[in-house]
């Protein structure tokens, strides 16, 4: 097997008294979709947040194909190709929905620094930026103003500004919360088409969803890592069945689906 | 389709501003002329502040230290002899420019009501230092003989063709800032002000586009400036003193922050404003005052978002 | 001899120091709590040396006009609050810079037009007109130590208030906190406006301690606003502590790099260098000194802990 295109290794970070992670170590694959789940406050966004650059971690070790990025910046992340979700949606509100995915493309295209030529002319920049919102099933709000869009096309939206841009590790943060059943269920084929050109680190609530995609699970509880593998092995784990059984009511037992 | 009121509005000020010269010498107002070169001067400057505030939500209370550097630039080269434009002007800029660069370098690690404090402190200092500079006058500044030479293409002394320099410049940094917000440097900045953190993770190093865009700012001003150096005849530290600064941050808010004319009509109404009140009483400022006030409370989106509400109604 | 010079700098400079105190203290809290930027601070600098100047004739004794005029300005502090800050504290830091740019100029018009356009100065009685002889020979005038034991005095004061006391907490729990403060059951709208007619009054003495040394005269507070701001900004916003250290900083290093360095520069250059370069340099060092702190720092020396 080829090396991971992400390993982290230890990875720790505490905010005051509470640790929000605590030693985790996650290897996600070329090519595969790597869930993580656990419960609200397990610290699935911390580590993300962690991934992408925005939080330092306190100790531990990332690596990104072959490289320590560990003190890297958040943006010199995302050029190397580590692109973002956010949980709670954040996108450009003052600008259009093209626009909102035009940057995203334009971040990927290097070449930042023209000052002339209208970049909405551009079509290196507007051809991927409307490729983007039709994956994701927005084409038709390309030129609506992006404060106006509803909460589930914020969500869309989100989605497609992590695909504009041509990264090859999506960090993905719960991208259906929100979403309506219809565009849930598109982004799940959406999200396994992707699987040929990307790899995905993909945290999800809903296990349907989750047990539908994933090549590998991890479930993090209270910071920790408690168990990494594949489905089957997850949902036979013992550990992980008692740690969710007691979070959360019955039948939601995991992998009912 | 709406009635294009907007566009209307701006060709017809432009238009104005073009034919102004023949109409005051067939009307024998010669005032009306310095009056138009003063809000045209002015308005450059608060063009450039709008590339940084309107667009890039730099909040910068120290402009007007760009507008004493520029008009520096004119009156240090003329006190040694040197009156050639292709020095004083380049000077202007570069100066603008490179102080922005130092400064900005500062200013931009901070964010919010720190780098209003700061870009204050700044110019602040600027025209401490100038006021401590007993060679080129101290407090008081320095007369130029004479202005900025263009040797047999421009002839800065005649009224006219200043005037039209003065347009050029105006209509200039006008287009300037048209062509910038729209291409992709331009996108960047707007992103950086709309949402950092989200420009960030897109793999944008904002600091980066905002110091590029403070420094493309400064060097507008400097020109400015020297255009108000030689308008005035003459430099002084008080071009850059912060209230100054205020009344370009004023004229940016009045006409509409992040609209391409906005500082224009901020600039023709302040500065007539202005005029008008200060020939009328000599208690003026408690009068602007209270406008500004009035203005900040209850007007939101200055005249250009007036003009696109009408546009709208229509 | 050198050192008598040395002592009667290093007094200036506390003098400076205690003043900026009282200017930026009230800044920083206003800014702390109610994130409001307040370019007027300058004109209640300002107004209170008026105040000052029409009461010490009226009234012929300068420390009871002093006492009337700091509780005019409080007034005319809770005044300014009711009619224009507290509609501009949920407005963006932008609207808040232009109003109070219009308060300044409506001030300065104000003053114009009450007291006229010349300075006024302010007698001082006799017995603070003086000088008192302290051992070795220094000779220190009264007014400015009694300026210097007022400031200090103010500032003991003003900690005492924010580190003890039941409203001194809940300016504290205001300042990190706004929601928990009115958690707290606290009248969030009164605490603001005692707040910033406290700030006001603190502001308007300094303008009164002034006075009689330079004359009050239209727009005194404009320039040394910036000042103020400077100490804030390196004390880190919002707090007293830092506005106490820095404003010290501050005013030692202005009065000392005006005194002092053209003698320091001597020994890194020539004369005639040294004697064009230190005069800008000293204009430029509270400024630099700014800028260095932030380079490291760039919310201050003591940020406030979370916003
Ligand atoms: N900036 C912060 N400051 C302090 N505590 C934080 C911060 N961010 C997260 N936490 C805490 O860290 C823990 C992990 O939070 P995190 O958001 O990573 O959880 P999560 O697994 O993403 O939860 P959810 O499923 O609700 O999104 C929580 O206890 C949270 O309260
Ligand atoms: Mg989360």
């Amino acid at each position: 097997m080829n090396a991971p295109l992400l390993e982290t290794r230890g990875l720790s970070k505490a905010f005051g008294g509470i640790t929000a992670t605590e030693g985790v170590d996650l290897d996600v694959g070329e090519g595969k979709i790597h869930a993580v789940i656990g419960p609200n406050g397990a610290g699935k966004t911390t580590l993300i947040a962690q991934l992408a650059g925005m939080l330092a971690p306190d100790s531990g070790r990332i690596i990104f194909a072959g490289r320590d990025i560990t003190r890297l910046p958040t943006h010199a992340r995302a050029r190397l190709g580590i692109a973002r979700s956010f949980q709670i949606t954040s996108i450009f509100h003052a600008m259009s929905v093209l626009d909102n995915t035009l940057l995203a493309v334009q971040a990927h295209d290097g070449h930042s620094y023209r000052f002339w030529r209208r970049a909405r002319r551009d079509k290196r920049l507007t051809g991927p930026a409307m490729a983007a919102l039709e994956q994701v099933g927005l084409g038709h709000k390309a030129a609506s103003n992006a404060s106006g869009l509803s909460h589930g096309e914020h969500r869309q939206l989100e989605i497609a500004m992590a695909l504009a841009g041509a990264s090859k590790l999506l960090l993905l943060d719960e991208p259906m919360a929100g979403m309506g059943a219809e565009e849930s269920a598109r982004m799940v084929v959406l999200l396994r088409g992707l699987k040929e050109t990307k790899s995905i680190l993909l945290i999800e609530h809903d296990m349907d969803v989750v047990f539908a995609l994933a090549d590998r699970i991890t479930v993090m509880v209270d910071g920790k890592a408690i168990a990494s593998g594949k489905p089957e092995q997850i949902r036979a784990d013992e550990n992980v069945r008692r740690a969710y059984l007691g979070m959360e009511g019955p039948g939601e037992t995991i992998g009912d689906a | 389709m709406h009635p294009p009121v907007r566009l209307g509005v701006r060709i017809a000020v432009l238009l104005a501003l073009a034919v102004l010269p023949a109409l005051t010498g067939a009307l024998d107002q010669p005032f009306l002329l310095d009056l138009a070169l003063r809000i045209m001067i002015l308005a450059t400057a608060a063009v450039s502040l709008n590339l940084i505030l309107g667009y890039g939500g730099m909040i910068s209370f120290g402009h007007a230290a760009y507008i004493g550097i520029g008009a520096y630039a004119v009156g240090i080269p003329a006190y040694y002899g040197e009156y050639s434009g292709y020095v004083q002007l380049p000077l202007a800029i570069g100066a603008g420019a490179l102080f922005a660069l130092v400064t900005g370098y500062i200013c931009l690690r901070t964010k919010g009501v720190y780098f209003i404090m700061i870009t204050l402190a700044f110019a602040q200092m600027a025209y401490f230092a100038f006021v401590s500079i007993e060679e080129y006058g101290g407090d008081d500044g320095l007369v130029i003989e004479q202005r900025s030479e263009f040797t047999g293409i421009i002839d800065m002394e005649s009224t006219h063709q200043f005037y039209y320099v003065v347009l050029v410049f105006l209509v200039g940094a006008l287009y300037l800032v048209s062509r910038i917000v729209n291409a992709r440097f331009g996108m960047a900045v707007q992103g950086a002000k709309d949402n950092d953190q989200r420009m960030q993770s897109l793999g944008f190093d904002t600091f980066r586009y905002r110091l590029a865009c403070y420094v493309i700012a400064g060097a507008m001003a400097a020109a400015a400036g020297w255009l108000m150096g030689n308008y005035n005849y003459f430099f002084s530290p008080e071009m850059m003193g912060w209230t100054h600064s205020g009344e370009l941050i004023f004229m940016v808010v009045l006409g509409g922050a992040g609209s391409l004319f906005g500082p224009l009509y901020g600039a023709i109404v302040l500065i007539i404003l202005e005029e008008q009140l200060s020939s009328a009483t000599v208690y003026w400022p408690l009068i602007l005052g209270a406008i500004l006030i009035a203005v900040v409370l209850f007007a939101r989106g200055g005249l250009e978002g007036m003009l696109a509400k009408l546009e709208r109604r229509k | 001899m050198e050192w008598v010079l040395f002592v009667s700098q290093l007094l200036n400079g506390l003098q400076l120091g205690v003043l900026l105190f009282l200017l930026a203290a009230g800044l920083t809290l206003v800014f702390g709590i109610m994130d409001f930027v307040n370019l007027a601070h300058g004109s209640l600098y300002m107004m209170g040396a008026y105040f000052c100047v029409t009461l010490t004739s009226a009234l012929g004794s300068f420390p009871l006009a002093v006492l009337l005029a700091v509780i005019l300005t409080f007034i005319l502090g809770i005044a300014v609050e009711l009619i224009v800050s507290r509609h501009l504290y949920q407005r963006d830091h932008l609207d808040q810079v232009l109003a109070t740019f219009g308060l300044i100029l409506f001030f300065n018009g104000a003053v114009h037009l009450i007291w006229g356009p010349e300075g006024n100065p302010i007698a001082l009685p006799d017995y603070l007109n003086g000088r008192i002889s302290l051992p070795a020979g220094i000779e220190i005038p009264t007014f400015r130590l009694v300026i210097i034991a007022i400031g200090l005095a103010v500032a003991v004061g003003l900690i005492w208030l924010v580190t003890k006391t039941r409203m001194g907490m809940l300016i504290r729990a205001g300042a990190s906190n706004r929601r928990m403060a009115g958690a707290l059951g606290v009248d969030i709208r009164k605490l603001f406006t005692l707040v910033f007619a406290l700030g006001a009054a603190m502001a308007g003495l300094a303008g009164m301690m002034i006075a009689p040394i330079t004359e009050a005269n239209i727009g005194m507070g404009d320039d040394i606003l910036i000042v103020a701001f400077v100490v804030i900004i390196i004390g880190g916003i919002g707090s007293i502590r830092g506005a106490f250290i820095a404003a010290l900083l501050v005013g030692m290093i202005d009065v000392m790099g005006r005194s002092y360095l053209d003698d320091f520069m001597k020994l890194i250059m020539d004369n005639q260098s040294a004697e064009t370069a230190s005069p800008a340099l000293s204009a430029m060092a509270i400024y630099i000194l700014m800028a260095g702190i932030l380079y490291f720092r760039p919310r201050g020396l003591f940020p406030p802990r979370h916003r």
